[in-house]
């Protein structure tokens, strides 16, 4: 089966001038991104993520018909999307986590009629396409308000139907989650995966949240100073990264070290203790051991960075 | 001082302001050459002094911002951001930091786009400049004072945001006045008598007009004394104005809590 | 060809939707416009009071100058005076939004936020139009009648031309937006006047560089009956189409570089 997105050795390269003294200019090259090669099929919800610099965004500007590359093979539903990027334009919906694809000074169903023609929907499916957002997104008293009005979340949900109304076989979306709270954030995930288990929708997310990924794709692809590191399942990923979850518990008083089955105890002091267990369990087992203490105050769970899990990826 | 340094650093605007005003300089140079060719002594100017109330006037479109904006636009975004009601809050004066701040943004445009085209102006035509040291001083006091009436102005207008959110019309309006009545159009001198005599009612000439009358007083002969005064009368007028609007904002403030 | 004016018209009539909306505010905007451009010609009416003739024309045949190039500056200003804030989009990430989507480019930059006030200056350019035609004894033939539109036309192309380069003038010098407006804004003042007023160069900088002279100088002096006062080539009264045809491909042109250029380096 043909991908629908082949990416061949992409590079890009930027031509970075920095001023030394008042006359004198340096000039150096920066790979943003350098020899990447994936292919996705059609109906694949993949991740992509990295530390900030990465290449990320870069990469997907490049996808998008934005950027073009400096050298490399690059095709998207069978176009070249630096040669053909209005025609491209159609297949795909772009979401840009820091800006708005929303007209600020328009209502928001001002923004989705005038993507309505600009995309030329047919009138049927726009409708029926905004009913459905509009409900699946909790949008109904949205519509009417500008978009200058709305707080982030809000947008973050506008901005998905509009990348969507026109049913599009490719959405991007790069970092949309950050800045949303936990609630919107889970919402969002949800959403995502159920678009890509429902309707068909290719999803590549770009991120630096590893719970992202988690929750919305079944394969991930790590970036990092603009190589392809990994590429494959979160088993995987998990077990070539080594990197591991954290619980951290609080109790009344400081008390012998804790032993719970499937967690190692990394740290103690005084009455905080925190335990660690490997990245890809589950945390439940060991929540609900510690759940039976009468002396538990508080307990709290941190993911792994996904710098620790690069790391981890490298040194082994 | 970080009034200068904020927009110093806008210095790829200030270049493309330089070239505007130039070309602007050029074809208003031409425009009153043509007209003083036919006329004279038209106004009490000679054309030396015509093609000079050009140059300097380009100079003075910047410094004392005939089209509006900063501290107006500045002040009518805190209101909608609701940064506003700390502004009024804070122990030092809103009206006195602002004008200082206004200042020093006045004299970074007095420096980039004023001077240079200025010195565009004098190479390519004849100017005329003060003769004596003194009315060099008196010109550049008069041009500082035009910077706090302009300043006076727009501070009020700002300050209306605090009112009516959407200050646009009322900037049109004043800025449509400051363009028509300060000289900048044409000077005032050449204004039928009943223009005239609504313009020398208006604070508009003390932006472009009088600091210009000033500068050529030593080769026209016009008294400086009474220009002058016209201006620290308006900035007197416009600086009280706006002090006791302060004060009525932060009881609104107080009372409605913004 | 037909899809650009179509996203044009969509795009636009969105935001001319969106301005009727507010009908006092926009009536209050166009209003502002017209009074705001015809301060120009305020000033030239005062210096009338002094003078019966300025640069050798009288006030209706200024008039009819003024209202030529007021016309080409309001249409063009109308049509893709938005590509002046292109630099702005490019910051704010709104351009990239823009390169996403299944119309060109220079489309969208010119039709985001349309600006139906501005048909303020054209109003007031056609209201100085009427009274300097009904002023102005002119020797009506069809070939006038079809210079004097076709100028108009024409010279709403050339301003148009001029805009879209200093659109792309952005991308490559940034915050330098102004630069743009002392060839439109200034040109339009400069032409204005009749050209007798300034020096040789300038005339033939207006000429053979930027072609603003085309706008209403020559046509102009073919619909008002007079010799070129500069001994340029009589057939340039007739040029207007050339001039305009020429400067929209340069623009053209360094439109499609810039985007190249933009989507070559990154911001």
């Amino acid at each position: 089966m043909l991908s629908i997105i082949e990416v061949d050795d992409l590079r890009r390269t930027f031509i970075v001038r920095r001023k030394r003294g008042r006359l004198r200019r340096d000039r150096h090259e920066v790979h943003a991104v350098g020899g990447v090669t994936f292919g996705i099929d059609a109906g694949e919800a993949v991740g992509y993520i990295g530390p900030n610099g990465a290449g990320k965004s870069t990469t997907v500007k490049m996808l998008t018909g934005i950027l073009v590359p400096t050298s490399g093979r690059l095709r998207v539903a069978g176009l070249d999307p630096s040669a053909r990027r209005t025609e491209l334009a159609k297949h795909i919906g772009v979401v840009f986590g820091q800006r708005t694809g929303l007209w600020w000074d328009l209502p928001l169903r001002d923004s989705y009629e005038l993507l309505g023609r600009i995309y030329r929907i047919p009138r049927r499916t726009y409708e029926a396409n905004l009913e459905r957002f509009v409900d699946l997104l909790d949008l109904g008293a949205l519509l009417d308000q500008p978009v200058r009005q709305l707080s982030l979340g809000q947008r973050m949900r506008g901005d998905i139907a509009a990348a969507l109304l026109h049913d599009p076989t490719i959405l991007y979306l790069d970092e949309p989650t950050i800045g949303l709270d936990v609630v919107s954030k889970a919402k969002l995930r949800e959403f995502l995966r159920e678009l890509n288990t429902e309707s068909g929708t290719t999803i590549l997310l770009t991120t630096h949240d590893l719970v992202d990924i988690e929750q919305v794709c079944r394969r991930v692809m790590v970036i990092d100073h603009g190589r392809l590191v990994f590429d494959g399942g979160f088993e995987e990923l998990h077990r070539q990264g080594g990197a591991r979850r954290t619980v951290v518990v609080d109790l009344a008083a400081p008390s012998d070290p804790l032993e719970v089955p499937g967690a190692a105890l990394a740290r103690v002091d005084g009455a905080r203790q925190w335990l660690s267990l490997p990245a890809g369990a589950s945390t439940a087992p060991v929540v609900a051991a510690l759940g039976t203490r009468d002396d538990l105050v508080d307990l709290s769970i941190q993911e792994p960075a996904i710098e620790d899990v690069i790391t981890a990826l490298y040194s082994r | 001082m970080r009034g200068f340094r904020r927009y110093s650093t806008y210095r790829a605007a200030t270049l493309a302001g330089v070239f505007t005003n130039s070309v602007f300089g050029v074809i208003i140079a031409y425009t009153y050459i043509a007209l003083w060719d036919v006329r004279p002594s038209l106004g009490g100017y000679d054309i030396d002094q015509a093609v000079t109330f050009a140059w300097i006037a380009q100079a003075l479109i910047a410094p004392v911002a005939i089209f509006g904006g900063f501290v107006v636009d500045e002040l009518a975004e805190r209101v909608r951001t609701g940064a506003a009601a700390i502004d009024l809050h804070r122990p030092v004066s809103l009206l006195g930091l602002r004008l200082a701040e206004d200042l020093g943004r006045g004299a970074y445009h007095l420096i980039s786009r004023g001077a240079i085209p200025t010195l565009l102006g004098a190479l390519l035509f004849d100017l005329v400049w003060p003769d004596t040291l003194g009315t060099a001083a008196l010109a550049a006091l008069s041009i500082v004072m035009a910077i706090v009436v302009s300043f006076g102005l727009r501070y009020l207008l700002g300050l209306l945001a605090y009112w009516i959110i959407d200050i646009q019309g009322p900037q049109w309006i004043v800025v449509l006045s400051q363009i028509f009545f300060s000289g900048m159009m044409l000077p005032l001198v050449v204004f039928p008598a009943w223009l005239r005599t609504i313009a020398d009612l208006l604070p508009f000439r003390c932006m472009i007009q009088i600091p210009i009358d000033v500068f050529l007083s030593d080769s026209t002969g016009t008294a400086v004394a009474p220009l002058l005064a016209v201006q620290l009368a308006w900035i007197v007028i416009l600086l009280t104005a706006g002090a006791a609007m302060t004060q009525v904002a932060v009881r609104k403030v107080v009372v409605q809590g913004g | 060809m037909v899809d650009a004016a179509r996203g044009f018209v969509v795009i636009a009539g969105a935001w001319v939707r969106a301005a009727l909306t507010y009908r006092t505010s926009f009536v209050i905007m166009v209003l502002v416009q017209v009074v705001i451009t015809f301060l120009d010609f305020a000033a030239i009416i005062i210096m009338f009071s002094h003078l019966d003739a300025f640069g050798g024309f009288t006030l209706p045949q200024i008039a009819l100058l003024f209202a030529m190039s007021g016309f080409a500056l309001g249409a063009a200003d109308l049509l893709v005076g938005n590509s002046e804030a292109l630099g702005r989009r490019i910051r704010d990430g709104s351009f990239d939004q823009m390169l996403v989507r299944p119309v060109a480019p220079i489309v969208q930059v010119a039709a985001d936020r349309f600006a139906i006030r501005r048909v303020g200056r054209i109003a007031q350019a056609l209201g100085v139009l009427t009274w300097a035609l009904l002023s102005v004894s002119i020797d009506w033939t069809v070939g006038r009648v079809v210079v004097l539109v076709g100028a108009m036309l024409c010279g709403s192309v050339i301003f148009c031309a001029v805009f879209v380069m200093g659109g792309a003038f952005q991308v490559f010098a940034g915050d330098a937006a102004e630069v743009a407006n002392a060839f439109t804004y200034g040109g339009n003042t400069l032409t204005q006047y009749p050209l007798t007023i300034y020096p040789t160069e300038l005339v033939k900088g207006v000429t053979f560089i930027v072609p603003l002279a085309f706008v209403n100088w020559y046509p102009g002096l073919y619909v008002l009956g007079m010799d070129d006062p500069f001994g340029l080539p009589s057939w340039f009264q007739f040029a207007s189409p050339i001039a305009a045809v020429v400067f929209v491909v340069a623009a053209a042109t360094f439109w499609r570089i810039a985007v190249r250029h933009y989507r070559s380096t990154g911001s």
